[in-house]
């Protein structure tokens, strides 16, 4: 069953390349500018923060829970990044980077806490925690802005320092990516994630604690958020209480439409990685195109729509064949 | 509370005592949404540059602690009971400030409002910083004023049902024939989220290779727009152009990105708001209504339209030679 399972999964990244081929095959017949090679280095980093969410709700979809407050952890991560370095404009990078994954560690922690400890249903936590991370952005800033001539040059231009021809903020999420695949498939850890998510009851039975593996989840999401904040403030050069807004539903929909499936224990890096670049092509092609901006949303929403439709009859499927080896074998 | 009581007494008090001094003089109150607003602060001076001018005015700057309309009341009731000569009131409410307004009048304090209005019943006159025409035909004027031969330019706007912005890109296309050579080529929408409007830039850019602006009549798409043009290496080829804050631009116009932006000047704002009181206080008995001419000194003078509203001047134009002066004020 699990080589079936996995040559599934195998041939859905599969079937996600192709789409995303022709996709961008599509779009270069109306903007053939848009398959340059340098095009493509900037939709990769322009998608580089959302693969980076990705990769965290990923992990928390897998364990059966969901992070909507990446978006929000993201901005406050930022924004205090960002006034830090408008206060010590000395500060050197590494400590802005440390900052920020740690900052996020422990507000994906703080979700995790009540998931794990107080039995919440995840949706209600981070639907509240979202909300009450924008509410302390909106403290610490008292809702004014911090501005590109208020940051130091080397905080800004960190994300956008060229090595061998990818900008940093690229480098970052591929290494990420790199790291998550280890974790996923070579560690203990990364199985009880699928195991969790896969069947909790015979998780427990095989000495899995299924409520701190999703607060473990939770944490990792909180992390990669967090490196995604200072990343994103000082890509754009700006940090206010809105940033990223509604961006979690971004990063949700990327993980669905890479085959992450809702219901947990079924999806991967690639996957997750792939969806990302979907929404990114998608996002970075509608501007060029000339699409009509009226159309531009029900495009978006369309392709979120065939992806889940397409998940859905996909595990139907699945049922399908265990119940007929089922019969076969009586 | 309790305490915050007794300072407004103290406060109070103090004006009462201050006033001995000066019986005669006119006593203008100038009530803004909240203290401590870098906008308000430069609008109190506008209105302590105008009470100079005139020689027989008392300014008091005043305002709730948070912008609340019953911050606003409780300060309106106690201007009422000090017999101040007028009220210029930003309000924070349109509706729930009429009855305390309407007590102020029936007292004989000439009440106006000035940037954020009161409803017809609530004031004599209303005070824009600018109309919708002015702003329409001054964003259009910034861009083509740096392409004296002409050229092409698009606009990036806030989402597409944005009210106001649609107004002002439909006043635009109005006096559009009087700007021969500029042709705009596209309207955009980067829906006020940074990396939208980011995106959107990005995509006019590659779209009309030849572009020589982008007007962006929206302040978080404004900066967007800079920064994208800053990382495409377009600075001096592109130039953004707009609706934006002092504060928020200074990086902007600092990289070259932006050559020019406008925005009301809140020093004017107050300026205005005080003679124009002072004017309406001085003159009582005078009907006041649809075509009332009221002069505002170095502003000139605005012309009452059939709600009591008066439209002050062309926003103000923000460039290198006096963005330092206003960078740190809003």
């Amino acid at each position: 069953m699990s080589a079936s399972l996995t040559s599934l999964l195998k041939s859905r990244e599969a079937i996600l390349v192709a789409v995303i081929a022709l996709v961008m095959v599509l779009i270069s017949t109306r903007f053939p500018g848009f398959v340059a090679l340098s095009n493509l280095v900037s939709v990769f980093n322009d998608t580089s923060p959302l693969i980076l969410l990705a990769l965290g709700q990923m992990v928390v979809i897998l364990t059966r829970c969901i992070d909507l407050s990446v978006a929000a952890n993201l901005a406050l991560t930022g924004m205090v990044c960002a006034m830090l370095n408008v206060a010590y404009p000395d500060l050197p990078i590494v400590v802005s980077l440390v900052l920020a994954v740690f900052l996020g560690g422990v507000m994906g922690a703080f979700n995790g806490i009540l998931v794990w400890k107080l039995g919440i249903p995840p949706i209600v936590v981070t639907l509240g925690t979202m909300t009450i991370y924008r509410g302390i952005i909106f403290l610490l800033s008292d809702g004014s802005w911090v501005n590109s001539h208020e940051m130091s040059a080397h905080f800004t231009g960190f994300p956008r320092q060229v090595i061998l021809g990818l900008p940093v903020l690229s480098w970052i999420a591929i290494v990420m990516a790199g790291v998550m695949v280890l974790v996923m498939t070579r560690t203990a850890l990364g199985r009880s994630f699928y195991a969790v998510g896969g069947n909790p009851h015979a998780a427990v039975y095989t000495g899995i604690d299924v409520g701190k593996t999703q607060f473990i989840a939770f944490v990792i999401s909180g992390m990669l958020a967090g490196l995604a904040g200072y990343l994103w403030i000082a890509r754009y050069a700006v940090a206010y209480v809105d940033i990223a807004g509604g961006f979690e539903l971004d990063v949700v929909a990327a993980c669905v439409i890479g085959g992450i499936s809702i219901a947990g224990g079924l999806g991967t890096v690639g996957g997750a990685v792939l969806g990302a670049l979907f929404l990114g092509v998608i996002k970075n092609a509608l501007p060029v195109i000339d699409v009509s901006p009226f159309w531009q949303l029900a495009i978006s929403g369309a392709a979120i729509i065939l992806a889940v439709t397409f998940n859905t009859r996909a595990d139907r499927t699945k049922g399908r064949v265990i119940l007929k080896s089922a019969e076969q074998a009586q | 509370m309790k305490l915050s009581r007794l300072m407004t007494s103290v406060a109070i008090a103090t004006g009462l005592f201050a006033n001995a001094a000066a019986a005669d003089d006119m006593r203008i109150a100038l009530v803004v949404k909240a203290l401590g607003i870098g906008f308000f602060e430069a609008a109190a001076k506008g209105a302590e540059e105008a009470a100079e001018e005139l020689g027989d005015v008392e300014i008091i700057y005043t305002g709730p602690t948070d912008t609340t309309a019953e911050g606003q009341i409780e300060v309106i009731n106690s201007l009422i009971a000090q017999r101040v000569d007028a009220i210029a009131i930003s309000a924070n409410d349109t509706d729930a400030l009429v009855p305390t307004l309407k007590k102020a009048m029936q007292r004989g304090i000439t009440v106006i409002s000035w940037d954020s209005g009161v409803a017809e019943d609530g004031r004599m006159a209303h005070l824009n910083p600018s109309s919708n025409e002015l702003i329409g035909n001054m964003i259009i004027k910034l861009a083509a004023d740096e392409l004296p031969d002409g050229g092409e330019v698009a606009v990036l706007s806030a989402t597409t049902t944005s009210t106001n912005q649609n107004i002002w890109i439909e006043e635009m296309t109005k006096v559009l024939p009087d700007y021969p050579g500029i042709e705009v080529v596209g309207t955009v929408y980067g829906d006020d989220l940074a990396d939208k409007s980011y995106r959107e830039a990005t995509g006019l850019m590659q779209s009309y290779p030849e572009l020589d602006a982008i007007i962006a009549p929206t302040s978080v798409g404004i900066v967007a727009a800079a920064q994208a043009v800053v990382d495409a290496g377009k600075v001096g080829e592109v130039n953004v152009t707009g609706l934006g804050l002092p504060s928020e631009m200074a990086g902007a116009i600092e990289s070259g990105a932006s050559k020019s932006f406008a925005i009301w000047n809140p020093i004017d704002l107050g300026y205005s708001a005080t003679m124009m009181a002072h004017f309406l206080a001085a003159n009582a008995d005078a009907e006041v209504g649809e075509g009332t001419v009221i002069p505002i000194g170095r502003m000139g003078e605005v012309t009452l339209d059939e709600t009591g509203a008066a439209a002050m001047a062309d926003p103000f134009v923000y460039d290198e030679s006096n963005i330092d002066d206003f960078k740190d004020i809003f």
